[in-house]
């Protein structure tokens, strides 16, 4: 919800501005001429699997890595050869880094310290950040006394303390347990919204980044294959890489056969029926084209349904129960496996489905998406 | 374990009053009775041996010398062999003498020498030891920052002179720092300096000495230490505004105080009591109690003082490093 409140928000001012920015470690290009915008109060996710260089985006921005070529711009100034200690961000590393021989109050104070700040200003600064993380108690402890959520919101706590135009978070979450992280996530969510603060956050939880985001760049190999928000990105994925990254899909890969404005239809050898999708696409007819459904618009069922298209019939190899839902693994006659998932509404919902039963699937020729790459 | 057990409460009615037919009976229990004490010891043992083996070694070659000469220090001077008193003897063939003699320590009190050369072994370990860790620390530092595969050359050139004996390396010094040495050749040959600078037999050459043997036991701790640390501290830091000067003060110079510290000792503790360098680079004014537990021992023949200098060498040391050891282990417990 907090997602969406924020989305809705209109963010036109750009903070970062990353223009062509390409890093090489040697002969291995770690980014490949990236360019983004992230606009002032936005919550930006870098998501993508390890090695595909977002981590070492972040970096740029931090000031750590130097681009070999391109330039970054934060608030309209060219960052390019500035120190980390000189530039207005301040970053969150995923291993916290606190400093283990400084108390949770010194290591908060670290940053306003090197600024120069008097005194009075610095403890009342510390004061107000350990209320926001709720550390206030621990305010004397060394960072080795504390839990690992504690470490990650002292670590917040001291990234936040100077007010910095832009926080960059490493993998804020990784290090927490799953019930922490999901409760975190929100938490996080909503100290950004109260400071105002732009966020950009590296993740390689799709999940995660879906949750927090109002935005997300989807990486792979150094490039960008998509930003959009998390309602988009899921909705209207632009490629079968995003479409598999970002949540889970049935892909279905067949030839574009009639490409009207209003609809097309793809033939594809996985699936006995025609394919009809409701929206036209940008392809030529008799191109090879990838169809997505997602596995909550797939309908399953005893009976036939009374459709022509998007519809076939498979037996039941799999059924994993995961209290809220359920998702069957129904293979069609094709070999084709296709993930179906079904709420659990009643307790003994879709209970007279089993394994082995012959079963009837299709969707809604709205509920798909093609793709081209 | 438990099968022993029967065989133990055997024994022991046995071994209050056994009948002398069944002497021979003991006899073979007893023998069993070792061997299976001896198979359960070393059944404990496999791991237990792996710890005695220090402990023995210890015992050898440290607490037993140790104790002889602990012993001696309580003797008096003699003329004979052993040059000195023993401690424990038959008095008239009927009892039992202990004579301790204390006043080999009253003596180290009493004579300024001693306590003289005890503060000049302290001054020179001292600025030894912070010479050291001033000339150790950036190096160890250069090491640490250094690609690895420069690394481990670089170490090994740290290593490198243990490969010539000490006490050639020391002479080696003379060599260099003497009147006609290189060093002052060359200086004068450049014209710097018109007559020799005297740069051998007086305090300067026992620290330089020092300084250059005790150099890889400063830096390795170090090294190990700084190679530790974590470098997205450092990133933190600089993120956070520290310049680099700042952020070495303030991160990497206390986190390696362990480090220093484990330096220090191993550079501070051999220097107090060192002889050789003192003896072939220093002057006649260079004091300190190694030379004089030497010239004790070999000129005067004088073991017992001799001894009760090293025992007391021993404990000025060791109490305040045992000190040392104990408010550190408790800020350790104190932080976990």
């Amino acid at each position: 919800m907090t997602t969406l409140a924020a989305a809705t928000r209109t963010r036109t001012k750009p903070i970062i501005q990353i223009q062509d920015v390409v890093k090489k470690f040697g002969d291995f290009t770690a980014v490949n001429g990236v360019s983004l915008t992230i606009n002032q109060g936005e919550l930006f996710s870098l998501l993508g699997g390890s090695g595909c260089g977002k981590s070492t985006l972040l970096r740029m921005i931090a000031g750590f890595e130097e681009p070999t070529s391109g330039r970054i711009l934060i608030d309209g100034q060219d960052i390019s050869g500035l120190a980390p200690y000189e530039r207005p961000v301040n970053m969150m590393f995923q291993s916290y880094a606190l400093f283990p021989h400084m108390t949770v109050e010194q290591n908060i104070a670290f940053g306003l310290k090197q600024d120069g700040l008097p005194k009075a200003e610095i403890k009342k600064r510390v004061a107000e950040m350990l209320e926001l993380v709720e550390l206030g108690r621990f305010a004397k402890r060394k960072p080795q006394q504390l839990s690992g959520g504690q470490r990650q919101r002292v670590a917040l706590a001291r990234s936040l303390a100077k007010r910095p135009k832009v926080l960059l978070l490493d993998e804020p979450l990784s290090a927490l347990d799953k019930k922490l992280r999901e409760r975190t996530q929100l938490e996080l969510v909503d100290i950004q919204e109260e400071l105002d603060v732009t966020f950009v956050m590296v993740t390689h939880d799709q999940e995660e980044a879906m949750t927090m985001s109002t935005r997300v760049a989807v990486m792979d190999a150094g490039e960008i294959i998509q930003i959009d928000n998390p309602h988009a990105m899921y909705e209207y994925p632009n490629s079968r890489f995003v479409a598999e990254f970002f949540g889970s899909v049935n892909m279905f890969e067949g030839v574009l056969d009639e490409d009207e404005a209003d609809y097309v239809t793809i033939q594809s050898p996985e699936i006995s029926s025609r394919i009809y999708v409701s929206h036209g696409i940008a392809a030529r007819q008799g191109q090879t084209v990838w169809v997505a459904v997602r596995p909550e618009k797939v309908f399953i069922g005893r009976q036939a349904p009374d459709v022509t298209d998007n519809v076939d019939q498979g037996t039941v190899t799999d059924i994993v129960y995961l209290g809220g839902i359920s998702t069957y693994m129904v293979t069609l006659d094709s070999g084709k496996v296709v993930r179906v998932t079904v709420p659990n509404i009643t307790r003994q919902a879709q209970a007279d489905i089993t394994w082995e039963d012959r079963v009837w699937i299709h969707w809604n020729p709205e509920s798909c998406v093609v793709v081209t790459q | 374990m438990t099968h022993v057990r029967p065989e133990e409460q055997a024994r022991e009615p046995g071994a209050v009053g056994v009948p002398e037919a069944e002497e021979g009976v003991r006899a073979r229990r007893m023998t069993g009775h070792v061997s299976r004490w001896m198979s359960r010891r070393l059944r404990i043992g496999g791991r237990g041996l792996v710890i005695a083996i220090p402990y023995v070694w210890l015992l050898l070659f440290f607490l037993l010398p140790f104790a002889i000469v602990f012993k001696i220090s309580f003797a008096e001077y003699r003329l004979g062999l052993p040059p000195y008193t023993a401690l424990v003897e038959w008095a008239e063939g009927t009892y039992l003498r202990i004579q301790l003699a204390i006043g080999n320590y009253q003596f180290l009190l009493e004579d300024p020498l001693y306590v003289e050369a005890y503060l000049g072994s302290l001054k020179m370990a001292t600025v030894s030891t912070i010479l050291t860790l001033l000339v150790g620390y950036p190096m160890a530092y250069a090491i640490a920052k250094a690609r690895p595969s420069t690394r481990n050359m670089l170490l090994l050139l740290v290593i490198l002179p243990f490969w010539t004996s000490f006490l050639i390396r020391v002479y080696a010094w003379i060599g260099i720092l003497k009147s006609n040495g290189l060093l002052n050749n060359f200086l004068m040959w450049t014209g710097i300096i018109n007559e020799p600078l005297p740069l051998l037999y007086n305090e300067f050459s026992v620290y330089l000495g020092i300084t250059y043997s005790y150099l890889p036991f400063m830096i390795l701790p170090l090294y190990a230490n700084l190679e530790k640390l974590d470098r997205s501290l450092l990133e933190a830091a600089a993120d956070l505004g520290a310049k680099p000067w700042k952020a070495f003060l303030t991160v990497t110079l206390p986190l390696s105080v362990p480090g220093i510290v484990a330096g220090s000792l191993l550079v501070f503790i051999p220097a107090v009591g060192e002889f050789v360098i003192p003896d072939l680079l220093g002057g006649p004014e260079t004091l300190m109690i190694g030379r004089v537990l030497w010239s004790e021992f070999f000129n005067n023949r004088d073991w017992p003082v001799a001894s009760a200098v090293a025992i007391a060498m021993l404990v000025l040391l060791v109490v305040p490093i045992m000190l040392f050891q104990h408010y550190q282990a408790r800020d350790a417990k104190k932080e976990s």
